[in-house]
């Protein structure tokens, strides 16, 4: 039995790549960039180096990349730091009811620390009403975060929009783009986006590294203090063995993008093709027009299932899929995220599977997976 | 080449960066992730967590992954000063600290704590009775490093548990960065409460380090998200950096005997810097072997550094973190070593350092003073 993975939303395995040139950093390079002999001077220009591959894959300068221990980081960073940085002005904030926890609970903190949030609802698709979120801003807005792609259902959020509306008010703008980067070209200026999220162990690279895109200009409260790495924006020896190798996934995903996208949306097609060939029963966990969905994440629901039972059928057949976020680890809590879109008594809370793709992932392996998924459906189905 | 800055950063060791490699190859899946190929490397991120556990003999849910020494010595004093702030504003620390210690006290005191930094004497230490007469009714937190960065001045973290152990509601923080693997602490004892260790220093990987939290503990996370690590420290878990650091940690503690034979290293390099009426020494004897640290009043600390980077030695004027490398040491200043502070030479060794090594720098430095002297004379 072939195992196939399809939790790739969860994360990646690393690009042979990226090993390759990990595993020759590491015979090259160990200095800390503090330092001023030859081996700080030589891993310095290292870093500065991959500090410029980060900045030219979202259109800004250099000194707008902030490297962090990953995506949590990054969120935390951009949402404590902005609001902590901007009290004085207000306390409000504006964000989703479908983000990460990483930065729901950040939210969630500040309104117990006397800040005010307003999570914005999303319409069955699992998009915001632009309108709401201009009704939403008062006067004591200052920080707008709305993520770029869901990491549950691959729905895009109208950032270009978002951007427009917010630059002209003058409200900082964070969104967390740990979905999306692997998939989207992000243009921050044309976005007009202020903070932006990104982690390497989603596009192929190592675990333990992401950065923050901070527009210049736009003030934080730190959140590590200590030394001045980072232009003591997040101090700490920088952990360049992993920023070379996210250096390595950042050069390789700006080749393969636009292959990899089409190969996304071969294989989600392939996969939808297969189960309505085999007459599984599904629906759609928001809706899968490029223009609002991500290609490499499918979410459906499977009538009738009971989620934790199928995903463990499922992991027995060698199939690796998620009902949700890695993150809400081991329980399988209801999805807020699913929850949003469809209310508290959906059905869809209790059935939902997400399958993210992979580049290693291949048209067979759908077919597999199809045949795999019928096969449960029918076994569990006829048991009920 | 001869490397003399190991307090800065050490050279990973093959071990662990082979380690590191099979476990990112092998095991990429996320540990939070609830089918067989997540369940598999949460299997392996919990043996290296038992692995550290057993080693530190704390237990296991007493270890708390960070990405290294700073957000460790982050995490632990602004984790307890916000947890703990109702009931009382105080915290304790010295002079010379890591930035990732002093900083945030500098922060927090911003906000409307009260910080106490205790003085040092010229050999760098604190004084116990100041410590004890320091301590008030609205103090929460101590923090005093074990091994410093420097000087390498050894404080005695044991005997400061014991003091603190009638206080339960003062918590104690050691930053143990610069003495894991080489100068033990007794990590289970009562009165001790958080520790910082760095994975980089000890022939770990950069980005990776864990803070000891015992038990009874509690505090205010960093960061907010996932559940992980109890959600102390959430965020997907660097478990090939995590199962490298328990490599790493596992080598230096079966190594830890040799540590002795510094000691040679460190006498010598104080008997024959001692003969020099152009050095002056600021490290201890009793301090730890494997930093020393001495000044040459009047000549540029960076020229020097970079005559024998020329000569292939590599040694550093004061903590590689410190913001401005051209003013003076803050570790320095403390012991009341004002003229010294501006001209700091910091050797810092591995446990592989031999004797060669030692007779080489002494011999480079000679030459470059001597012909800086002829220059200049």
């Amino acid at each position: 039995m072939k195992r196939i993975y399809l939790d790739h939303a969860a994360t990646t395995p690393i690009h042979p790549s990226v090993k390759q040139t990990m595993r020759e950093a590491m015979e090259e390079s160990f200095g800390n960039p503090s330092s001023i002999h030859h081996f700080g001077r030589e891993s310095r220009k290292r870093l500065d180096e991959a500090r410029a591959t980060m900045a030219k894959s979202i259109n800004t300068n250099y000194e707008s990349i902030i490297f962090t221990s990953g995506g949590t980081e990054a969120n935390n960073l951009a949402i404590f730091g902005t609001a902590y940085a901007n009290q004085d002005k207000g306390k409000h904030i504006i964000t989703t009811q479908i983000e990460h926890h990483a930065v729901l609970h950040p939210c969630e903190q500040l309104e117990k620390e006397g800040f005010d949030v307003t999570y914005l609802p999303v319409d069955e698709n699992g998009i915001i009403d632009i309108m709401d979120l201009k009704n939403a801003l008062r006067k004591d807005t200052i920080l707008v975060t709305i993520m770029f792609a869901n990491n549950e259902t691959g729905m895009k959020q109208p950032i270009q929009m978002i951007g427009n509306m917010l630059g002209k008010r003058n409200i900082t703008f964070h969104t967390d783009a740990v979905q999306a980067y692997g998939i989207e070209e992000i243009d921050v200026e044309q976005l007009r986006i202020d903070l932006l999220t990104v982690s390497s162990h989603k596009i192929y690279g190592p675990k333990g590294i992401g950065f923050l895109y901070k527009r210049d200009g736009v003030n934080l409260v730190q959140r590590l203090y200590g030394g001045e790495q980072e232009r003591t924006w997040r101090s700490g020896t920088e952990n360049t063995l992993a920023i070379e190798g996210f250096k390595k996934a950042v050069e390789l995903l700006m080749e393969e993008r636009n292959g990899r996208n089409e190969h996304y949306q071969q294989l989600s097609e392939r996969l939808l093709q297969t189960l309505d060939e085999r007459e599984v029963d599904y629906n759609v966990n928001g809706e899968l027009d490029s223009e609002h969905h991500v290609p490499n994440i499918l979410n459906l629901s499977f009538s009738g299932m009971d989620v934790e039972m199928f995903l463990t059928n499922l992991d027995l057949s060698g199939v690796a899929v998620s009902s949700g976020s890695a993150c809400t680890a081991g329980s399988i809590d209801p999805s807020h995220v699913i929850k949003a879109m469809y209310g508290e008594d959906s059905e869809r809370l209790r059935n939902s599977i997400r399958f993210s793709f992979g580049k290693d992932n291949n048209i067979e392996d759908m077919e597999q997976v199809a045949e795999r998924i019928q096969s449960i459906v029918n076994r569990l189905a006829s048991n009920v | 080449m001869i490397y003399l800055d190991n307090s800065a950063t050490t050279q990973p060791d093959p071990e662990v960066l082979k380690t590191f490699q099979t476990v990112s190859t092998n095991f990429f899946a996320n540990p939070s992730s609830i089918h067989s190929a997540g369940s598999e490397v949460e299997k392996l991120f919990n043996k290296a967590r038992e692995q550290i556990a057993t080693i530190l003999k704390v237990n296991r849910e007493e270890i708390i992954f960070t990405s290294g020494g700073t957000e460790s010595n982050n995490l632990a004093i602004k984790g307890i000063a916000y947890e703990h702030k109702n009931r009382g504003h105080h915290i304790i620390t010295t002079q010379i600290e890591h930035p990732a210690v002093l900083q945030v006290c500098k922060q927090l005191e911003d906000e409307g704590f009260k910080v106490t930094y205790l003085p040092v004497d010229k050999y760098g230490m604190i004084d116990m009775d100041e410590l004890k007469q320091a301590i008030t009714d609205e103090t929460i937190l101590v923090t005093i490093m074990h091994v410093n960065n420097e000087i390498g001045s050894i404080q005695p973290i044991e005997e400061i548990a014991k003091h603190l152990k009638q206080y339960p509601k003062i918590m104690f923080h050691t930053d143990h960065v610069q003495g894991y693997g080489k100068i033990p602490l007794p990590y289970h004892v009562d009165g001790l409460d958080l520790v910082s260790i760095s994975g980089h220093k000890i022939h770990g990987l950069k980005g990776t380090g864990c803070l000891i939290k015992k038990r009874h503990v509690t505090l205010q996370p960093l960061f907010q998200g996932g559940s992980q690590e109890d959600a102390v420290r959430p965020g997907t878990e660097n478990v090939a950096g995590i199962v490298s650091l328990a490599k790493a940690m596992r080598l230096m503690h079966e190594n830890q005997s040799s540590y002795s034979r510094l000691n040679n290293l460190h006498q010598k390099l104080y008997q024959k810097l001692e003969k020099f009426d152009w050095t002056i020494i600021n490290s201890s004897k009793n301090g730890a072997a494997h930093i020393f640290n001495f000044s040459i009043p009047g000549f540029k600390p960076e020229v020097l550094i970079h005559a024998l980077g020329e000569k292939d030695i590599f040694v550093s004027t004061k903590s590689a973190c410190s913001s401005k490398q051209n003013e003076p040491s803050h570790v320095l200043m403390a012991c009341g070593k004002d003229l010294e502070a501006s001209a700091a030479i910091r050797v810092s060794m591995n446990l592989d350092q031999d004797e060669h090594d030692i007779d080489q720098f002494i011999e480079a430095l000679v030459q470059i003073v001597e012909q800086y002297e002829n220059i200049m004379g």
